[in-house]
């Protein structure tokens, strides 16, 4: 995936030059690629004039922000204490089986991506799923697969 | 239109409930996580569009109305009609058409959506006689599930910003103080600390300036009383915050919200930017001397950074690395300056005590733990939600009366409370009364307030090496003990879950835990090892099994048991068909068998075989 600096620049530009503002510039940039580009660490050291070691060292902390491309689609599978007692790892298996990837990685077309949470806050209708943004509760194994693909 | 005087504020109160007297039927359609995952957003729609197209006297689009969690998520998705409470479960989109044209049009109850308690067969039609909320006492939960968040004028209805009013008019900061203190509140984020103290000593401190911090991470896993309330009353955690303001003399507050709960942000947002428009929030409010602001800092998905020093350095910008605490974060704290950080629960609970009285909350709960605790009920018990009761309420009435027992009336293994940093507390332990002390004296902790409730079918074994995995993830990696230690102990607790550990290896972890607790720098640390010290504590067979048997009584742990298909196996095929390793052979309707050297034991057979026709030994 090739992103264009000038883009990255943008989102940069567009936010305030305060070292405070450090995870937020990277949540925004974060925001709008869906991941952080190679060259965004470059680009905001020299914007807030800090070390990037400091920033890749923010980037790497903080588990919201992935250095890698994600995909079209985000399946995000909790892992929370309810979740994982009511299953969860029966989700993970069967996405694996049917999508044909584990969590953390994308599938080489780029269209799903698998990823991990700890607890969203539903653990009432444990196990939770969750497909672009769009809660599913009482996840039934079987059904895992078709929910991640159609949503 | 600026609301710059008390008077006019009450004027504004009064003229909001005379409108409001004007809708005499609401229908409440719950939008917290619960319901949305079941679809309840689609039913709010419904609702709208049908509306829109019919006349009905006395009721609108305006009738409707959307609100946080109500509680009973177990039933949802839920609407409840409102003045006459009655209560509709597992709604569906379908069934909406019915409910506006029988039971608001004609008053007619459907019969089919009331809750029926599977253990009484008792069907009710009004919520508040459910006994899942007939035991509840709902203080910081007051408004969630009865308003809707985005309406500053639902809050305002039901009594919002009048404690601060109050205060504004007639208390000096130093009342403030006092009464919180006297009202014993304890903070709700964990450790318990006295909410009044804490005000107190950052209201001395004669640095300046002074800040007001929210502690919204909620990273225990399994809780999520804090997101329902940011989400369903956001103005209690304004006000809340704003009355702290005053007390300890701060101009600047941020309300910490972790990433993972957006429509909090959204809506906690939405409230902020309300207050501000009407003098709430901002320079002079009310027309007072009083200014004070609010922003949000999301977090980056990191446990650690919930604890008090990692998380203003992480709305500073920095990384959520907590320090030595040799001088306390309320005297140096965000930027190092004097800082009050309180739970979202906490700060909920302010208003009602300003407005109430320390003697009414004191009242409330018990001598040392007053007033109530909101818990959220997770995991294999039949009325999962969340509930507010009041302190010293024994866990079996949470469990049985409240939480409705074990699914499917299996037998009751452990209780969870206090996340990573808690512990699981057994079955004799059920008359325990919950409060701080009552919980820390017998290895577990209030936590937040996740309650995650395990059956038989639970191995401890695996609940302790699936914590410690977790802290492994979560350690910020600053100090050994914490960062190495940890990551032995889960090594050792895996060796053991395989069926491969020795009884030294659990003394070589009893001894680690030790280390680990005496040398960590910050609360993860220090509290690492509860999950496997509780639960070596109250079930050592099951670890003893694991070492000396090599087996897992629980039926979890993958080395240690073997599916098979029984006599009862009507060939249904469900099991083969999710079988990925191919495991699985049979014809339909004639019994299936697992082959054993290819099963992987990933269980999935056993999840999907409705009449129970696996076993696991
Ligand atoms: C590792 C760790 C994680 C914590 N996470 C949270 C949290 O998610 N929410 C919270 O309110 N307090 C959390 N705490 C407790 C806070 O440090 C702090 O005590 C609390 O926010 C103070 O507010 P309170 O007095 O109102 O409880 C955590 C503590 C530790 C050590
Ligand atoms: S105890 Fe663990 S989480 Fe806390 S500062 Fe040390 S390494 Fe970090
Ligand atoms: S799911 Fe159960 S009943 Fe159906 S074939 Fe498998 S074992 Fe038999
Ligand atoms: S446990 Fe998993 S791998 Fe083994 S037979 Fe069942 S579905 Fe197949
Ligand atoms: S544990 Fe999965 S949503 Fe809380
Ligand atoms: S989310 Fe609807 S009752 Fe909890």
């Amino acid at each position: 995936m090739i992103i264009d600096s000038n883009k990255i620049q943008k989102v940069i530009d567009d936010s305030p030059q305060d070292k405070k503002q450090l995870i937020m510039i990277l949540q925004n940039i974060q925001q709008e690629f869906h991941y952080l580009p190679k060259e965004s660490i470059g680009l905001v050291s020299e914007y807030l004039g800090m070390p990037q070691s400091t920033v890749y060292s923010a980037a790497t902390f903080y588990k919201s922000f992935s250095l890698v491309p994600r995909g079209e689609n985000i399946i995000k599978v909790c892992k929370g204490t309810a979740c994982h007692i009511k299953g969860a790892d029966l989700i993970i298996d069967q996405l694996d089986a049917g999508i044909g990837i584990k969590p953390g990685q994308t599938t080489k077309d780029m269209k799903y991506t698998i990823e991990v949470v700890n607890c969203v806050g539903a653990c009432a209708m444990a196990p939770v799923m969750i497909v672009n943004d769009k809660y599913f509760g009482e996840v039934k194994c079987n059904r895992a697969t078709k929910l991640a693909k159609t949503g | 239109m600026k609301i710059d005087s008390i008077t006019k504020l009450d004027k504004w109160r009064k003229e909001i409930l005379t409108k409001q007297k004007t809708i005499k039927t609401k229908v409440l359609i719950c939008l917290g996580p619960g319901c949305l995952a079941g679809g309840s957003d689609l039913i709010l729609k419904e609702f709208q569009t049908l509306l829109k197209k019919k006349k009905i006297k006395d009721i609108s689009v305006e009738s409707v109305k959307k609100t946080g969690c109500h509680g009973f998520c177990a039933r949802g998705p839920l609407v409840i009609i409102e003045p006459l409470g009655i209560f509709y479960s597992k709604v569906k989109k379908m069934h909406v058409k019915d409910i506006i044209e029988k039971t608001l049009q004609k008053g007619e109850i459907i019969e089919k959506l009331l809750y029926k308690d599977p253990n009484t067969e008792k069907i009710y039609k009004e919520w508040r006689k459910i006994p899942f909320y007939a035991r509840q006492q709902k203080i910081a939960l007051r408004n969630v599930g009865q308003i809707d968040p985005d309406e500053i004028t639902d809050y305002i209805a039901n009594g919002g910003y009048a404690a601060l009013a109050k205060i504004l008019k007639s208390m000096k900061p130093d009342d403030v103080i006092e009464q919180v203190s006297k009202s014993g509140l304890r903070g709700r984020g964990g450790a318990g600390f006295s909410t009044g103290r804490k005000w107190a000593t950052c209201a001395k401190a004669e640095e300046n300036p002074h800040y007001v911090l929210c502690n919204g991470d909620e990273g225990d896993p399994g809780a999520f009383m804090d997101r329902c309330i940011m989400e369903g009353d956001p103005h209690t955690v304004l006000e809340g915050m704003i009355i702290c303001a005053y007390a300890v003399g701060s101009q600047e507050g941020y309300i910490y919200v972790r990433e993972e709960y957006p429509l909090a942000v959204v809506n906690l947002q939405k409230a902020i930017d309300d207050a501000r428009k009407y003098g709430l929030l901002g320079d002079n409010i009310l027309g007072t001397d009083l200014c004070f602001d609010l922003k949000i800092s999301k977090g980056g998905g990191a446990f650690v950074c919930g604890e008090s020093s990692a998380l203003m350095r992480s709305v500073a910008g920095e990384i959520g690395e907590p320090r030595a605490k040799y001088v306390r974060s309320v005297l140096k704290g965000l930027h190092d300056k004097p800082t009050v950080l309180n739970n979202v629960e906490t700060f909920a609970n302010i208003p009602v005590i300003i407005e109430k009285g320390a003697d009414w909350f004191s009242a409330i709960g018990t001598k040392k733990s007053t007033g109530t605790k909101a818990f959220s009920l997770a995991g294999k018990i039949k009325n999962t939600g969340l509930i507010e009761v009041p302190m010293g309420i024994k866990l079996k009435e949470i469990i049985y009366d409240i939480g409705g027992g074990i699914n499917d009336n299996r037998e009751f293994k452990a209780v969870q409370t206090g996340g990573p940093s808690g512990g699981c507390l057994p079955a004799d332990k059920l008359d325990l009364e919950v409060d701080f002390d009552t919980l820390a004296d017998n290895g577990s902790m209030m936590g937040s307030g996740g309650m995650v409730v395990m059956d038989d079918r639970t191995c401890m074994v695996d609940v302790s090496r699936y914590f410690l995995n977790f802290l492994v993830e979560e350690s910020c990696g600053k100090c050994v003990p914490c960062r190495e230690g940890l990551f032995q102990l889960h090594k050792l607790n895996e060796k053991i879950c395989e069926g491969k550990g020795t009884e030294d290896d659990l003394k070589l972890m009893e001894n680690l835990s030790e280390t680990i607790i005496s040398g960590s720098l910050c609360g993860l640390g220090q509290s690492g090892p509860n999950p496997f010290l509780s639960t070596i504590m109250y079930f050592r067979d099951e670890y003893e099994a694991h070492v000396n048997k090599q087996e897992c009584p629980g039926g979890v742990c993958k080395n240690l048991i073997t599916y098979r298909i029984n006599d009862d196996c009507n060939g249904c095929m469900a099991c083969l068909s999710v079988c990925a390793a191919g495991a699985i052979k049979g014809k339909k309707k004639e019994q299936h068998i697992i082959d054993e050297v290819k099963c992987d034991r990933c269980g999935a057979c056993f999840a999907v075989c409705n009449i129970n026709a696996i076993d696991i030994i």
